[in-house]
């Protein structure tokens, strides 16, 4: 009690940062939603907002709302955030910053995993395809922790340049099937992410997604310990091999959602948690927030941009992250390389 | 207590503990020397279940460690090691947080801020609270690792190496602020020490192992004598006493 009286009277040193952090939370809550109102209301069919509000829109403009806007704004979030933990967890597995579903072969064993339902089992139900992608991407994550722990050096660079190859490796034979198969402009669809095509019906595995991102919250604690690495997770009590199992589906699944309904989305799972791990620090309990918040905006914004830059037509979402994206990968790669070690 | 039972670890073909047997924690502090590659973080990579032994057991207060609950375990024993890079940016405050983690399993109490409190006032870490580690220097760093297993608050505390990086005024102080937590605190502590001097002044008791095995285990006036150091170490150290105190000379 004594303790809760004192800090009360004498708000300690810590809480300095609060005000400012609670402020640019604030920031980033409005700017998500007004990106998020934005997105709702782009688009060939004209839905003003103005109308809806009013009821005075017709039938047709509700129906493109409801069918079409509100799934692909809520599916752009989703998969924004839910990639950007990804991301954020995969780094604290690794225990190295670059690395995403997108730099570990992850992504290009989970497209591996698509093309196989399709030549196997081309009618397979959406939520199938989901799974099987996922066993894939879930293969692909134990592949390429294998294969890092194998590797005696664990240098920065070095980690996800070994799982840039084994992806390379994934993709040319995943490229090479579906030549042999006619299959190759189906696999364009997935690797080229793009939100055009997503509607009521056709999005929802998302919500699969989005728990998982919760599933990261609330183990947020678990995955801080595992990114100190297994003899201070031991120390702590923790069960190492089990948490980095969790983490895994939590990765795996996630990226297959993300697949199913939009493709690969490049970037995003690196960029957004070292922007974040940047300001505020791997503290995964605190980051955790922004890194969703930020990649769902993130997201949104590169859609908005590949919705209006050639308007009536669309650029794939994919190629806006990924020119983006790469941009701020440069930065981060070149600041970082600047500062000594 | 902490009990070996003929814990033995082997690398390949090379033994690195043979065969050890001892006790630890019925004194406050026990020093740990050796030469390089004696063995000594393994013997506590064992105790701490960081390792497991090729033949043999470890106890902790009468139960094998491999067979208790970890998360259980984690809250009578903590392990400090000797080399400790973390890649994650954490602050200060934050690495004392998750030395919470046995007792708060994420979520901070009340009871738990004041060990954190406490345990980073212990290390005079106050100013650094919110600095990230990597904008820290060595031995600052390596007290905020300290503050972590401090806030573990287990009875027994395991260190490998404490004073690296330490300056000599922290060296100091670090072995001052042991031997408070072995006095006030009740904590038992095992320390691996390479300046004998330090193991001299602070434990009250003195384990030597080489190549594996133990050459000495007794109280600080035994094993502070030329002959024994020199079959620990195989190299001539001079003992003198200084103000009614053994000091070991080994500069040359
Ligand atoms: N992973 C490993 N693989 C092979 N040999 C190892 C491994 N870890 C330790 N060793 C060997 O085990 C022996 C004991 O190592 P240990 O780290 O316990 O020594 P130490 O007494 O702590 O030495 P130092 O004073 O240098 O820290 C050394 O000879 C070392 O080379
Ligand atoms: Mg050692």
């Amino acid at each position: 009690m004594t303790t809760v009286a004192a800090t009360a009277a004498t708000p300690a040193p810590a809480r300095t940062a609060q005000p400012a952090r609670t402020g640019a939370g604030v920031a980033v809550g409005v700017a998500l939603v007004v990106l998020a109102a934005t997105s709702l209301f782009i688009g060939v069919s004209d839905v003003s907002p103005w109308t809806v509000l009013t009821g005075g829109a017709d039938e047709r403009a509700l129906f493109v709302l409801a069918v079409s806007r509100v799934p692909r704004t809520l599916a752009l979030l989703l998969s924004g955030a839910s990639l950007a933990i990804s991301g954020l967890i995969m780094q604290m597995l690794v225990r190295n910053r670059f690395v995403e579903p997108g730099t570990t072969g992850v992504s290009e064993f989970a497209t591996l995993g698509m093309l196989v339902t399709l030549i196997w089992w081309p009618g397979m139900a959406l939520v199938g395809k989901m799974g099987v992608a996922a066993v894939f991407g879930l293969a692909g994550t134990w592949v390429f922790l294998r294969i890092i722990r194998a590797v005696p050096t664990r240098q920065l660079v070095l980690v996800p340049l070994v799982g840039i190859m084994l992806g390379g490796i994934v993709a040319a034979v995943t490229t090479f099937i579906a030549y042999r198969r006619d299959l190759l402009q189906s696999l364009g669809q997935w690797t080229q992410g793009s939100f055009a095509g997503v509607m009521a019906g056709r999005y929802e595995f998302l919500w699969v997604a989005g728990a998982m991102g919760v599933v990261g919250w609330v183990a947020a604690d678990r995955f801080s310990v595992i990114g100190l690495g297994e003899e201070f997770a031991t120390n702590l009590g923790l069960n190492y091999r089990r948490v980095v199992a969790a983490g895994m589906v939590v990765i795996a699944v996630s990226t297959a959602a993300v697949l199913v309904t939009a493709g690969v989305i490049p970037f995003l799972g690196l960029v957004v948690p070292n922007v974040v791990s940047l300001i505020i620090g791997d503290n995964v309990r605190r980051s955790i927030g922004w890194v969703a918040a930020l990649g769902a905006g993130f997201v949104v914004a590169c859609d908005i941009l590949a919705r209006t830059l050639r308007y009536p037509y669309e650029i794939p979402l994919s190629v806006i992250v990924g020119v983006v994206g790469a941009g701020l990968f440069l930065w981060l790669l070149l600041r970082r390389g600047s500062r000594a070690h | 207590m902490i009990t070996l039972h003929g814990a033995t670890k082997r690398y390949g073909r090379t033994t690195v503990l043979d065969d050890v047997s001892v006790s630890f924690g019925g004194e406050g502090i026990t020093a740990l020397i050796g030469p390089n590659g004696a063995g000594k973080s393994t013997l506590l990579g064992l105790v701490g279940r960081l390792l497991h032994p090729d033949a043999g057991r470890v106890d902790v207060d009468g139960r094998d460690v491999r067979s208790t609950p970890s998360a259980q375990l984690a809250k009578t024993l903590a392990v400090l090691r000797q080399d400790n890079h973390i890649v994650a940016r954490l602050t200060v405050q934050d690495i004392v947080e998750l030395g919470r983690f046995p007792h708060s399993r994420g979520r901070l109490t009340v009871a738990d801020r004041e060990h954190i409190d406490r345990a980073i006032d212990y290390l005079s870490l106050d100013e650094y609270r919110h600095r990230f580690l990597d904008e820290l220097s060595g031995g600052q760093r390596q007290r905020a690792f300290i503050a972590m297993v401090l806030a573990q608050d287990t009875k027994y505390v395991l260190l490998d190496e404490p004073l690296n990086n330490l300056d000599l005024r922290h060296m100091t102080e670090i072995m001052k602020l042991v031997r408070r937590m072995a006095d006030e605190l009740g904590r038992r502590v095992i320390v691996v020490l390479h300046d004998i001097n330090f193991a001299a002044t602070y434990a009250d008791r003195i384990v030597a192992l080489r190549d594996g095995r133990i050459v000495a285990d007794a109280a600080r006036d035994q094993i502070m004598r030329p002959d024994v150091l020199r079959a620990v170490y195989d190299t001539t150290v001079d003992v003198r006493e200084i103000d009614g105190r053994p000091v070991a000379l080994y500069y040359g």
